[in-house]
């Protein structure tokens, strides 16, 4: 059985890009190509840049994904919860749409009776527990997120924590921008540990410009390509047919 | 902290409104809010047969995975950890057009477990821990783990006290990953193992109650030394935390595989601690080198006594008995 994988941008930013392409219009053609951007808004004690957030909003939602806005002190805790949501959220998207199939095309998880429902999100979160998932994390290293880069750092780490206790593999990858050369820079490649980023990570420069849209063009050509959402679609029949629905 | 403000209005409902459920026809009467969580709101509310807690929220997901949690705590015979499940339905809200899923529970009345013991004594930390591990004992051999487990989810309610789950949010099957968390109590923050849904993951944060509750501001990991060093000193350091020592020690290093383990261990420390106190008094001689085990021996000696006397007692009253028996019998 060929097994689907779920593929998320996570972005790490503080602010408005000022380079380049529109970073929506990327996240919508990340959208068409079945990945999700999700941002997450590393905020100043009392900076709240009106936008910054539109931006950071706009995205996620161009390409389905989910966004929030922190203070850096809460990152850890937000980078899982902001993965997990997105994570869910996809599913949540291919199970309504198996549901559509059946049911016809108004049909979604909320018409249903509430003991239904229960049923389907245990199919739902069976899916999130053993569905592989590849993480490409897009780091801003603009000037103003120098003194956040240790935080993102353990943020980073704490998020390989939480994932690697699922029964689904992981694969994460991190990119920062601007790069030394290029718009956007590798400085991992896909690999199921993040722990060399402690070695990485004091390392990095950081630049003066914000070319978030052509990195997310970027980092969407260095998913693998040989797996499509598509897999995963027919793998939850199988689920569908054993639950009984 | 996920919703924003605007999308969460859904869930505010005054005083006196009245909820109707969808699918089942049943009402329920707000009477006011109980708490704000994460993900929704629960109020008190009025229903046919009394008073019960009604959990509204804008996330269709979360209302019903908690909602298959209390179903599968329902199956857990005899726990009364969380909450029971009464009824589940959805709200449609005329004002907002849209149907805003709810469910109803049993209504816990009581105080959170640190104002508990702020008010009734830190004499009842150890005693509250041991009803809690009983309680995820069973859970465990269900399958399931706890998951978020702090103070603030834990209620003491009524006579005799017993404590209490209010948030059942964060439970999740053995083997997967734990998905809500809180990062003092959770051992992924501290370095001290992974996040896969475990007996020993629970275990670990009933010690962090433990010792939340002799640190009420609790701390945060330190840049510049191993987690569990740092949790291993704040207990060494803290004169309430000492008796609890050993057992702290071996829930935070993962050395209990069962709640029943680490139960034993803690009864035997908070059992000792009671025997030096209440023996301490009696001592004339030499009270500075009071060892444990040396005064609990010592008062078995009393007590052997004790039985000698009672049971010549007995043997005197069955004799006497006896005699009145066969006096009767001859008369």
């Amino acid at each position: 059985m060929q097994k689907g994988s779920l593929k998320q941008i996570l972005l790490i930013t503080d602010g408005c890009s000022n380079q380049g392409e529109d970073p929506l219009a990327m996240a919508a053609l990340a959208k068409e190509q079945g990945i999700t951007v999700n941002v997450i808004g590393v905020l100043e004690e009392d900076t709240i840049d009106e936008k910054g957030m539109q931006e950071i909003e706009g995205i996620a939602l161009a390409s389905g994904g989910v966004s929030q806005v922190v203070y850096s002190t809460q990152l850890s805790q937000t980078v899982q919860m902001v993965t997990r949501k997105a994570m869910t959220q996809t599913l949540q998207g291919v199970v309504n749409k198996e549901l559509q199939q059946i049911l016809g095309s108004k049909t979604s998880m909320e018409d249903l009776p509430p003991d239904k429902r229960g049923e389907v999100l245990e199919v739902v979160d069976e899916l999130g527990e053993t569905v592989e998932l590849e993480v490409l994390v897009l780091v801003d290293t603009s000037a103003s997120m120098k003194h956040k880069l240790p935080t993102v750092k353990e943020a980073l780490l704490d998020l390989q924590l939480s994932l690697n206790a699922r029964m689904g593999n992981n694969s994460f990858s991190v990119f920062v921008f601007p790069g030394k050369r290029k718009e956007v820079e590798r400085v991992l490649d896909w690999t199921p540990n993040l722990g060399s980023l402690s070695t990485i990570f004091p390392k990095l420069t950081t630049g003066g410009i914000t070319p978030t849209g052509p990195a997310i063009r970027e980092a969407l050509t260095y998913f693998k390509q040989k797996r499509s959402l598509r897999s995963l679609i027919s793998r939850d029949e199988q689920y569908f047919e054993e639950s009984g629905m | 902290m996920m919703n924003n403000t605007l999308k969460s209005q859904v869930c505010k409902v005054k005083p006196g409104t009245l909820i109707t459920g969808k699918w089942h026809k049943k009402s329920y009467k707000v009477i006011r809010a109980l708490g704000y969580g994460a993900n929704g709101i629960v109020y008190l509310a009025e229903s046919t047969s009394g008073l019960v807690a009604l959990k509204i929220s804008d996330n269709n997901m979360s209302i019903t995975s908690e909602v298959n949690v209390l179903k599968h705590f329902s199956k857990v015979q005899g726990s009364a950890l969380g909450p029971s499940l009464l009824d589940v339905d959805d709200w449609y809200r005329s004002d907002f057009a849209t149907n805003v899923p709810f469910y109803i529970m049993e209504y816990i009345s009581g105080e959170t477990f640190l104002s508990f013991i702020e008010k009734r004594g830190k004499e009842w930390i150890g005693i509250l821990c041991l009803q809690l591990l009983s309680d995820l004992e069973r859970l465990h051999q269900n399958g399931w783990v706890f998951g978020d487990l702090k103070p603030d989810n834990l209620i003491v309610t009524g006579h005799p006290p017993k404590i209490r789950c209010i948030d059942v949010g964060g439970t999740t099957l053995q083997g997967r990953s734990i998905k809500e968390f809180t990062e003092f109590f959770d051992r992924g923050y501290w370095g001290a193992g992974s996040r896969k849904a475990e007996p020993t993951y629970d275990l670990f944060a009933v010690a962090m109650i433990i010792i939340n509750s002799a640190y009420p501001k609790r701390f945060s990991r330190s840049a510049n030394m191993n987690g569990t060093e740092q949790l291993k000193q704040a207990v060494k350091t803290n004169p309430q935390l000492k008796k609890f020592e050993k057992v702290l020690e071996g829930a935070i290093e993962g050395k209990y595989q069962q709640a029943a383990q680490m139960r034993k261990e803690l009864v035997y420390s908070i059992s000792r601690v009671e025997t030096h106190s209440s023996s301490t008094p009696k001592k004339t001689v030499k009270p500075t080198t009071n060892h444990h085990t040396r005064t609990q021996r010592r008062q078995k000696k009393p007590a052997k006594y004790g039985g000698i006397i009672e049971t010549l007692l007995i043997v005197i009253f069955v004799c006497l008995g006896y005699i009145l028996y066969v006096y009767g019998q001859l008369l």
